[in-house]
């Protein structure tokens, strides 16, 4: 029993120094965010790897959630006659929830995995050490530019997940089910209201942020050789995606009233 | 000139430094000794305030670290060039961008320029046409070459060497030492490099110290070195497994036996 109390103490206090860490590598990086000189090609090179190399996963993804939302929603909900509604249930959907969490899911498994074993690379190999020594801050070099990178690309990838994800149940409503073009797109935009895109949109700018911090978190301090890379990865997908489903439901609850 | 008064590091339960002294002067070219895991690069990561002591002082050119801010500590470190034991060379950039880095990020060159004084350099080292390649194209000795010629590139008045030959074969190793001394010439540089090869520390060295048990235990010309009375210096110098220095995990009492 005492046993178990020690694990357990031991299992918090673990995850209170690792939330420090991460808070405290968070400031430095605002610190330097604000500094110049500013990283502009390094940051935009991370949005091509982030951004614009995650958008087809995003768009397949996207299109078959919108396509099979549409598919289980016209089934159920024609048993009691309330198909019309498809076009909103595929819309409220897609902005408010999976637009965002379906992008931070895929960035944190594409993108993330590769910050972690990047940076962790670097670190055992000390190349970490090796732009210390020449007078570069790390910080400033590796992380702003993702930090960055992934307040931004994510709320892009979201949108783009968000059309193409209405797209998709208007496919199969429409093409497949042969219900009404009009209804779909009048039932889509009756209810949907600006602060349900807008507040999706918070929700993904808060999960790139925390994609990049904790996936760069878990690739500076890597430790022990390509064992310590692959452990690191592993972590910051893990912990990236935990952070992005437990996180959704207390933003969600904060946002939309 | 580089000194170090006191120092004490710990990590976690492992004392790596005990109150470690050492006083480098200008010009000086010396090589600090010690087994594995002695604690050798943590000295030299000291000296360039990656890391930061738990005790004691590191002074610079008389300034000392402790009281410099973060952006006085990177502008100091534009003194320093340091060679790492696998060169450390960024894998996502090729030779010639690597050799060029401190240039382009410090600014003081127009882009244009960047890529002749790598070139330059690298030719210093006695590499030519590599400048495209990248690292991962390059064998063990090209890649110590390449980070030395990364390290030199900025003009830097100190040089640090961790573990320069190690890893090498003895030609290439011979060759590395003397491009080290020939740095030491043509640039007149102060040079700290840490190494268990006695051949390099004999060639390299106008001093070597001896680091044991987190001090320094002795220090002295190739020659007085050659010729010490102390026994722990005596026994790694010579490379027996019998002495006074006790290695990790080995059963002393068989070894001495077998011997």
């Amino acid at each position: 029993m005492i046993k178990l109390i020690e694990k357990l103490g031991r299992t918090i206090i673990a995850f209170s120094e690792g939330l420090g860490s991460i808070l405290i590598l968070f400031l430095l990086t605002v610190k330097q965010i604000a500094l110049p000189p500013f990283e502009v090609r390094n940051t935009f090179k991370q949005m091509l790897e982030i951004g614009i190399k995650s958008l087809p996963v995003v768009i397949v993804t996207a299109i078959f959630t919108g396509m099979v939302f549409a598919l289980q929603t016209y089934t159920g909900f024609k048993r009691f006659g309330a198909e019309a509604l498809v076009g909103t249930v595929v819309a409220l959907s897609m902005t408010r929830e999976l637009g965002p969490v379906l992008t931070g899911l895929i960035v944190a498994g594409r993108a993330g995995a590769a910050m972690a074993a990047e940076l962790g690379t670097m670190k055992v190999t000390e190349q970490i050490d090796a732009l210390e020594t020449l007078a570069t801050n790390p910080v400033k070099y590796l992380i702003v530019p993702r930090f960055l990178s992934g307040l931004v690309m994510l709320p892009a990838l979201s949108v783009c997940a968000d059309i193409i994800g209405i797209l998709g149940g208007y496919i199969v409503t429409v093409g497949l089910f042969g219900a009404s073009s009009v209804v779909y797109w009048k039932r889509t935009w009756d209810f949907l209201e600006i602060d349900d895109i807008y507040n999706g949109l918070i929700k993904a700018c808060f999960f790139g942020a925390s994609i990049a911090m904790i996936s760069c978190y878990k690739g500076f301090y890597t430790s022990g050789g390509a064992e310590g890379v692959g452990k690191a990865t592993t972590g910051a997908v893990v912990l990236s995606s935990m952070t992005i489903l437990i996180s959704d439901y207390f933003l969600s609850s904060l946002l939309f009233k | 000139m580089i000194k170090l008064i006191g120092l004490h590091k710990s990590f976690g339960d492992n004392h790596v430094l005990k109150g470690l002294d050492i006083e480098v002067k200008k010009g000086e070219s010396r090589v600090i000794i010690g087994g594995s895991g002695s604690g050798k690069s943590v000295i030299l990561k000291h000296i360039i305030g990656i890391l930061k002591p738990d005790e004691g002082d590191v002074i610079i050119d008389g300034i000392n670290l402790k009281n410099l801010k973060e952006n006085e500590l990177y502008e100091i470190r534009k003194k320093f060039g340091m060679l790492f034991q696998m060169a450390a060379l960024f894998d996502s950039m090729n030779v010639w961008e690597n050799v060029g880095f401190a240039l382009q990020r410090h600014k003081k060159n127009k882009p244009g320029e960047i890529r002749d004084i790598a070139i330059e350099k690298l030719k210093m080292v006695g590499l030519v046409g590599v400048e495209n390649l990248m690292p991962s194209e390059l064998s063990g000795g090209m890649k110590k070459r390449v980070g030395l010629a990364r390290a030199i590139a900025h003009e830097p008045e100190i040089l640090l060497y961790d573990e320069p030959t190690t890893g090498l074969d003895p030609i290439m190793a011979d060759a590395i030492n003397d491009l080290i001394i020939e740095m030491r010439e043509r640039l007149s540089v102060t040079s700290v490099a840490i190494t268990h090869d006695m051949n390099s520390a004999y060639k390299i060295a106008d001093k070597i110290s001896m680091l044991y048990d987190g001090r320094i235990i002795e220090t002295g010309t190739p020659e007085e070195i050659k010729n010490t009375a102390n026994p722990v210096v005596k026994q790694f110098i010579t490379g027996s497994a019998t002495g006074p220095i006790k290695i990790e995990g080995v059963n002393h009492e068989r070894t001495l036996n077998r011997a």
